[in-house]
């Protein structure tokens, strides 16, 4: 249905737009000025907004602007193009038979007519110039980002900011009582004093019945009284696991886990976080946990393994 | 509120105990246990029809109720007799509850699932019901007990003040104001992306014929 309506649409178009008149026999065309100077322009521009894209990677990496700079470079030297193939270059529309190739002298012909189409451009070099900077420094813009890939890049991925006796704390920063999250509820928590936007920062912490835990051995006491912790962050595209299924009467219903809204990436909750659906690539890090004193929630540790989503490596 | 025990025990007998055991303690594998349960859980299973269940190993599903409101005071007094939580109170019109912040709860709490416009979805192993037909008392049940795979909400996490707020925004979110005037029949963001494709496919086709086109000789 949609591929005919596509097709319609295209024919339509095709039968409003006027036929394209040619000038007839050799064309004889003078270098439309305002049209290269609009190309100028527009590549100039083009090769401001690339620019642009590599000093905000430094001075200023938020993704909004890195990628309405990126965009807008892309937009500035497609309509340049756009401009130089409809105004700049000359368009004719040569008829060759063949196979007259063959011969050597007819080839300096095809030769000559190939040439004349650079007539009609003046400023060639300035053109040629302002194309290269332009496909350049937007290749300088398209390679910048792997700089990201540096040692830096372990250093900020290994950071954490748990720690063994970092209080839980919701996200108005109240400390969790533990007895206060009922069998089959979901917290959201984060670590006290750190910041909420680190990808290590977010965790679940939910409550299921002792008996139905199933951790693996090196985890035994990570969960006191049935209370799991995990990092909140997906491990497929670090979305946040915010759908939760805890069934009322376990044999007719699906089991315990959480499950990604994004793609649906579903991890057990009882069996320390192991991917049971969907395509994540590794379990849900798990948060070791521990009642303090007072009967809130603190981490007995770091994670089980890296939170948020895969990289290259992920698993060393 | 006036059920019946009585009567609602003689109801239980015959459209309950093949599941849930001449006793109420349910059937290993087939039911749970009924004992502890309390009104608030029978209300919500009885007013929404998802009980009585055909298939014990389907989810339940919302249909209209099997009994009459009578006999499902009369089943829900039965079933509160063998204990647990009391139906809960929700004043949805009274108290000064604010709309925007009954949004703001239902989008940490509620949307993840049952999507902001509150019409559902699915999930991994089940799928998500609409709260279109869901009445204020329902939400604030459904809040407390967590039917089927739905995860609980205590005191602690949601008070009753905020999850009557959540219930006035599902009653909001039947029929919602829609001030850009193109509501995509409520069913949320994916629709609304899909539209936006088919929107930016035209358009890309519109630069393609711009660009040029292949003229035969």
């Amino acid at each position: 249905m949609k591929r005919w309506l596509i097709a319609a649409l295209v024919l339509l178009l095709g039968k409003l737009r006027p036929p394209r008149a040619l000038p007839p026999g050799r064309p004889v065309r003078e270098p439309d000025r305002r049209a290269e100077n609009l190309t100028f322009l527009l590549l100039l521009c083009a090769m401001a907004a690339a620019a642009a894209f590599i000093a905000f990677y430094f001075a200023n990496p938020d993704t909004q602007f890195l990628g309405a700079t990126l965009g807008l470079a892309f937009v500035l030297l497609a309509a340049a193009c756009l401009v130089a193939g409809k105004r700049v270059v000359p368009q004719i529309e040569g008829v060759k038979e063949r196979p007259e190739l063959e011969h050597p002298f007819e080839q300096d012909e095809v030769v000559a007519v190939i040439a004349e189409g650079g007539e009609g451009v003046s400023r060639k070099r300035f053109f040629l110039l302002a194309g290269g900077g332009a496909a350049g420094l937007m290749g300088a813009a398209l390679l910048t980002p792997a700089l990201s890939c540096g040692p830096e890049a372990n250093r900020v991925l290994s950071r954490s900011p748990w720690n063994r006796g970092r209080l839980l704390v919701t996200e108005l920063d109240e400390p969790i009582v533990a007895a206060g999250i009922v069998v089959g509820e979901l917290v959201t928590a984060f670590p006290s004093g750190a910041d909420k936007e680190d990808i290590a920062s977010p965790v679940i912490v939910v409550r299921v019945r002792p008996d139905e835990l199933d951790l693996p051995d090196d985890r035994r006491g990570w969960a006191p009284e049935g209370l799991i912790g995990y990092s909140k962050i997906c491990t497929h595209a670090g979305c946040a696991v915010s759908e939760y299924r805890y069934p009322s009467y376990g044999p007719t219903a699906p089991g315990p886990a959480v499950v990604c809204p994004c793609h649906y990436s579903t991890f057990s909750v009882t069996e320390g976080g192991k991917r049971i659906f969907g395509p994540a690539g590794r379990a849900l890090p798990q948060l070791p946990l521990a009642i303090n004193g007072d009967g809130q929630l603190v981490a007995d540790g770091d994670f089980s393994g890296r939170p948020g989503p895969g990289w290259w490596g992920v698993r060393k | 509120m006036s059920g019946n025990p009585q009567r609602g025990r003689d109801l239980y007998l015959t459209g309950c105990q093949s599941c849930h055991g001449f006793d109420a303690r349910g059937i290993q594998g087939t039911a749970p246990t009924l004992h502890g349960v309390g009104a608030a859980s029978a209300d919500f299973y009885l007013t929404t029809g998802r009980m009585p269940l055909d298939d014990p190993h389907s989810q339940p599903d919302r249909t209209e109720p099997a009994y009459d409101r009578q006999s499902i005071d009369d089943l829900v007094a039965y079933i509160g007799s063998l204990g647990g939580p009391e139906i809960p109170q929700v004043d949805v019109v009274g108290g000064r509850l604010n709309l925007g912040e009954g949004q703001r709860l239902f989008t940490n709490s509620c949307a993840a699932c049952h999507q902001i416009a509150g019409r559902g979805g699915v999930m991994s192993g089940a799928f998500v019901p609409t709260l279109l037909e869901a009445t204020p008392r329902q939400v604030v049940e459904a809040a407390r007990i967590g039917p089927y795979v739905m995860p609980r909400f205590s005191e602690t996490q949601l008070n009753d003040r905020e999850l009557a707020a959540i219930a006035r925004y599902v009653q909001y979110a039947k029929h919602p104001q829609n001030p850009g005037g193109w509501a995509l029949f409520d069913v949320g963001p994916v629709p609304e992306g899909m539209v936006a494709w088919l929107i930016g496919l035209l358009a890309l086709l519109l630069v393609i014929r711009m660009l040029g086109r292949n003229e035969a000789p």
